[in-house]
């Protein structure tokens, strides 16, 4: 009698984990496959398609290394110092989770969009943001850039500063105190952070739908080149685009799930 | 003339944690920096190392050798600096903490590598962990752990060593050994070498002379004998160790205690310098009961009341507890063998 209640939450929890989850998960895969590997393989060799992938990948290899510099300079600042507005910094930080993509799409397209000052200036100056491949790595770096910060603060604050103190008092400089003393106590932490951050830059839609302008094979990513083939009843390409995304889901979960089994096991050694 | 403080003042805000300090500490000695939380003695030792910036003031100086200091950054002030819970790296082993300050040495300083295996060899055997080299900190326990901090302190050759309440996380028996073992190991290294402590036993015990610190002052500094003996202030005497106070007046060699005419005074009284009659004798004692008494330990210790329900402290010897053999509720005449006054009245 008393293993009713938990067995009947375990089979509903897994029957809503198999309807919302790995449900469309298999429909992705069995709609790219629908008409054979030829098919799928033939997606891939449509122009637009390497474009976009390629686009993507660039906008993540901008996005992902400014935001895990900005996120360990933050958290860093955030641990070790207290300055005036430290608080407002920190709420700063989470903004970008707080609002809705597309409306951070529209505040760049407000701010460097032909009308507004700035936008007519870079325009007049030949360099163009929106509809362009500059605003879609901006709004895809505004949209990732809590995920790094937001791992690493409460991790350095509570390491504190007293190992760097430790560190300095032992003759080393800053440079050194920072690549052996902080970086061995963060790197787990921050690979999290930088795959969440990853994960997020590559598979970003709404505030890139916004500014990119969903040009085929100059600002397209993958998502919006998705959304742009599916609209055109284009299911089989669509949802062959759609696997690469599910793949990289499904890897960074692999690899989150790593880092975590291994915080773990390292506290349960600290703690022995 | 080892480190001179002159004449350094700290804030924090609104709270002074330092009010205009200036203190000698000398060559080759053990100082003890003792005082309550609060009364900035962490922040001295922590403004000599140079982890802490004291108020800028001309006539402010932090002096090592002689030589000024200020404007230098830690690692040039080479200190050896032993934090209160170690701060030992958690993912380096015992080797690597140790050789860490060894091994960032760049420039004309750069050691090599075989050096610092000589090094660190050297120190593992001094503070007696020779086998425990690979270990990890979070498998050491928490004497070792602090033996490993000291050891990693002392590899730079510091010219000083600063500690930090260096066994205010450990428990009352590794304490007692490592006390004696530090104070030995000063005996052979001679290290001019600074600690800060709240344990007035462990000041007493380890230091060659104790600076007595109050609300960012210094209240006095000499050796153990002379601030145990010789308390300069009603805190002094307060905080090192416990004290009775009584009321009245001293008249030759009795004290009348009196607390209601006029040009009283407070009268400290140590527990173990007060005798207990069981009938007042001609000098005058203060009329008592028998609260509680305790037998466990090398001295019994007695809590009596006087008339006006306050508790008075007192130790006698075994031998002594034996003649009169009080029992509890029974009345005892409380007789100062020594006493000391304050001019500035001090209230506990």
């Amino acid at each position: 009698m008393k293993h009713i209640v938990p067995a009947t939450i375990i089979i509903l929890s897994l029957l809503f984990v198999a309807g919302f989850l790995v449900l469309p998960l298999v429909v992705i895969f069995v709609e790219a496959f629908s008409k054979g590997w030829q098919a799928y393989a033939a997606s891939f060799r449509e122009g637009y398609a390497w474009s976009a992938i390629q686009l993507t990948l660039i906008t993540a290899a901008i996005a992902v290394p400014a935001n895990t510099f900005f996120g360990i300079c933050a958290a860093w600042c955030i641990a070790k110092y207290r300055f005036w507005g430290r608080n407002v910094l920190i709420t700063l930080i989470d903004l970008p989770l707080a609002i809705s993509p597309v409306i951070a799409g529209l505040i760049f397209l407000l701010a460097f969009g032909q009308r507004s000052f700035l936008g007519s200036w870079l325009i007049d100056h030949n360099c163009k943001v929106i509809f362009a491949v500059p605003g879609i790595v901006l709004a895809t770096v505004f949209v990732t850039l809590p995920f790094v910060a937001r791992e690493l603060i409460p991790l350095m604050v509570e390491q504190g500063s007293v190992e760097e103190e430790a560190s300095l008092s032992l003759g080393a400089n800053g440079w050194q105190t920072f690549w052996r003393v902080t970086m061995p106590n963060i790197k787990w932490g921050l690979l999290y952070g930088i795959i969440i951050c990853n994960a997020r830059a590559m598979g970003e839609f709404g505030a890139v739908s916004v500014v990119s302008g969903s040009i085929r094979g100059e600002t397209n990513t993958i998502p919006l080149y998705i959304e742009t083939l599916y609209a055109s009843y284009a299911t089989v390409p669509a949802f062959t685009m759609a696997t690469l995304l599910a793949a990289l889901g499904i890897i960074t979960l692999v690899i989150k799930t790593g880092i975590e089994w291994k915080i773990k096991r390292d506290r349960k050694k600290a703690s022995n | 003339m080892s480190i001179e403080i002159i004449n350094v003042t700290k804030t924090f805000g609104n709270y002074t944690a330092l009010n205009n300090v200036s203190l000698v500490i000398p060559d080759g000695k053990l100082v003890a920096l003792l005082g309550p939380s609060g009364s900035g003695k962490t922040t001295l030792l922590r403004i000599i190392a140079g982890l802490d910036v004291f108020d800028a003031n001309p006539k402010s100086d932090i002096r090592f050798k002689g030589k000024s200091v200020i404007g230098h950054r830690i690692a040039e002030r080479q200190v050896g600096f032993v934090f209160q819970h170690y701060a030992l790296f958690r993912h380096m082993n015992v080797y690597q903490n140790i050789a860490f300050g060894l091994k960032v040495r760049r420039g004309k300083n750069w050691m090599p590598r075989q050096q610092i295996r000589e090094r660190v060899t050297e120190l593992l055997h001094l503070i007696q962990l020779d086998n425990l080299e690979r270990r990890y900190p979070d498998q050491l326990s928490g004497g070792q752990r602090q033996r490993v901090a000291l050891a990693r302190a002392l590899a730079i050759e510091p010219q000083f060593l600063l500690l930090d309440e260096p066994f205010g996380a450990l428990d009352a028996k590794v304490r007692q050994n490592l006390r004696r073992w530090l104070r030995q190991l000063h005996e052979q290294i001679k290290l001019t070498s600074v600690f800060v402590t709240h344990d007035q036993e462990e000041a007493l015990e380890l230091a060659d002379e104790i600076v007595v610190l109050n609300q960012g002052k210094i209240e006095q500094e000499g050796t153990p004998d002379e601030v145990f003996h010789e308390p300069k202030s009603a805190f002094v005497m307060d905080f090192l160790g416990s004290v009775n106070l009584f009321h009245g007046r001293i008249e030759g060699a009795s004290v009348i205690f009196d607390s209601k005419t006029a040009g009283h005074r407070p009268i400290f009284v140590r527990p173990h310098e007060i005798d207990l009659f069981p009938e007042n004798p001609n000098t005058g004692g203060l009329p008592t009961k028998v609260r509680r008494v305790q037998l466990a330990g090398s001295i019994v210790k007695i809590e009596l009341q006087d008339e006006s329900q306050r508790e008075i402290f007192v130790e006698l010897s075994h031998e002594k507890y034996n003649v009169y053999n009080f029992g509890i509720g029974d009345t005892v005449f409380a007789v100062p063998q020594r006493t000391v006054v304050f001019a500035e009245y001090y209230s506990i």
